[in-house]
């Protein structure tokens, strides 16, 4: 029996990364991002990576860390307004961007492990986004043909798994993560809570364990908040 | 009178019917949520995977796995769900959001918005902005007039990177409400409270009609 359990992130990554590869990392700014094999890449130091995630991290957590660290030769994102160092390499010329708008990303990647090699949407008509794309006519309207998109490694992170790779996400923390989890040559899925076999309902499980190569519980989680908002606490109505 | 950022939210927030499910901005569009009408009900949608966004969270209750497209901490409601960016995305594409409110950089008169990009300067991306323009039903902007420079931001064609061709349906200013039927000329529908169509005129580098 396969046995997709890993003890840590470093295993987890054992013998899957190489140098130019491309990698698909889920999260939307800090959130559900893949923060124990984001380090564990940092530390195994992979160079010439293309990475497709909606977000470049910041500049000091997330992906932020393998830009610091001049591991990511492209980016293939959304929006990267969170991270001062990528603005400054990017006008400086020692990165690479593809811009796509985030709905057109998501479907993309959606698109890429359902093995649809192309889509046509109206999103990015008449703007930069659909430069040197086939634009046709569908119903009198006009559309900009997207390529589906795979990679090397997808990193995923969920709230909970199992051993089948079975995956549940938690809140907004989902964003990308599942359609980047059916994108991957390779798959590895970190989690905070590891059940047992059989303990997840399966009608509760949003990704199920086939697009899940490898899975761990992640080591620790740090979860930082980017831009922490309350509101003060209404004074109890008599 | 000019309005203030706190106006032009509360006159943004008319266009919100009962029943609507609406995504809000960053910036001006934001403050909406605050001016929704008595007796209307709407249905906030964060394009990071959620419908029915609720309030802030109090001190000491933001949870890392529960924040908004802004990267804002925020909470659930009874009536909330959370999904995928490509489940989100597949709703505004797919015309099932009635209302966008945005923000602006530069208008024109045949309704083109520029709000991502300043080559050379600002380069942090579109994010959602072009699949909304692209698939709301009804697409509002909020923004000031003219820059800080006096530049006018309502033009006859837009100098910046476009986030959408065609796509304003309403504009919002400090100096009036403005409506777009897409082809040559935008329509002054309301001039804010002690502004006069001269003033506007004088500030708008568009062509435009007044009713």
């Amino acid at each position: 029996m396969v046995n997709k359990v890993q003890s840590g992130a470093a295993e987890a990554l054992a013998g899957v990364l190489f140098n130019g590869m491309t990698i698909m990392a889920g999260g939307f700014g800090l959130c559900g991002i893949p923060e124990n094999l984001i380090a564990a890449i940092r530390l195994a130091g992979t160079r010439n990576l293309t990475v497709v995630s909606n977000n470049c991290g910041t500049d000091d957590f997330g992906l932020g860390v393998l830009l610091a660290n001049g591991q990511i030769k492209k980016m293939i994102s959304s929006y990267v307004g969170e991270n001062k160092l990528f603005e400054k390499l990017y006008l400086s010329g020692e990165l690479e961007l593809e811009f796509n708008p985030q709905g057109t990303l998501a479907e993309r990647i959606r698109a890429g492990g359902a093995g649809v090699p192309a889509f046509f949407t109206k999103t990015g008509v008449g703007t930069l986004a659909a430069e040197g794309k086939e634009v046709r006519d569908f119903d009198g309207h006009a559309y900009v043909m997207e390529r589906g998109l795979t990679a090397d490694l997808s990193i995923v992170k969920a709230w909970k798994g199992d051993g089948e790779g079975n995956l549940v996400f938690r809140k907004t923390a989902r964003n990308f993560n599942p359609m980047m989890a059916t994108a991957g040559k390779i798959t590895v899925a970190e989690v905070e809570i590891m059940t047992a076999v059989g303990d997840l309902d399966p009608d509760h499980i949003h990704t199920p364990g086939i697009y899940v190569d490898r899975i761990l519980q992640g080591a620790a989680y740090e979860k930082h908040i980017e831009r922490e908002t309350t509101r003060p606490r209404e004074r109890e109505q008599a | 009178m000019a309005w203030t950022r706190e106006e032009m939210a509360a006159r943004a927030a008319l266009e919100l019917k009962d029943g609507f499910y609406v995504n809000l901005g960053i910036g001006i569009p934001t403050l909406v949520a605050n001016y929704i009408p008595k007796g209307v009900d709407v249905t906030l949608q964060s394009e990071n995977g959620m419908l029915g966004m609720g309030p802030f969270p109090y001190e000491g209750e933001a949870d890392p796995d529960l924040i908004n497209a802004g990267k804002q901490t925020i909470t659930k409601l009874p009536k909330s769900s959370y999904f995928s960016s490509a489940d989100s995305f597949a709703m505004v594409r797919g015309g099932h959001i009635d209302l966008s409110i945005l923000g602006g950089m530069q208008v024109s008169q045949n309704g083109d918005l520029a709000n991502w990009m300043v080559p050379g300067k600002m380069v942090k991306g579109m994010g959602g902005a072009m699949d909304l323009v692209a698939g709301v039903k009804r697409v509002v902007v909020v923004m000031d007039h003219c820059e800080k420079s006096g530049a006018s931001k309502l033009l006859k064609q837009c100098s910046l990177p476009l986030t959408g061709a065609k796509v304003v349906d309403l504009l919002i200013t400090d100096l009036g409400v403005f409506e777009f039927d897409r082809k040559a000329a935008v329509r002054l529908l309301q001039p804010a409270p002690g502004v006069t169509v001269d003033e506007i005129l004088a500030k708008s580098e568009a062509e435009i009609i007044v009713s």
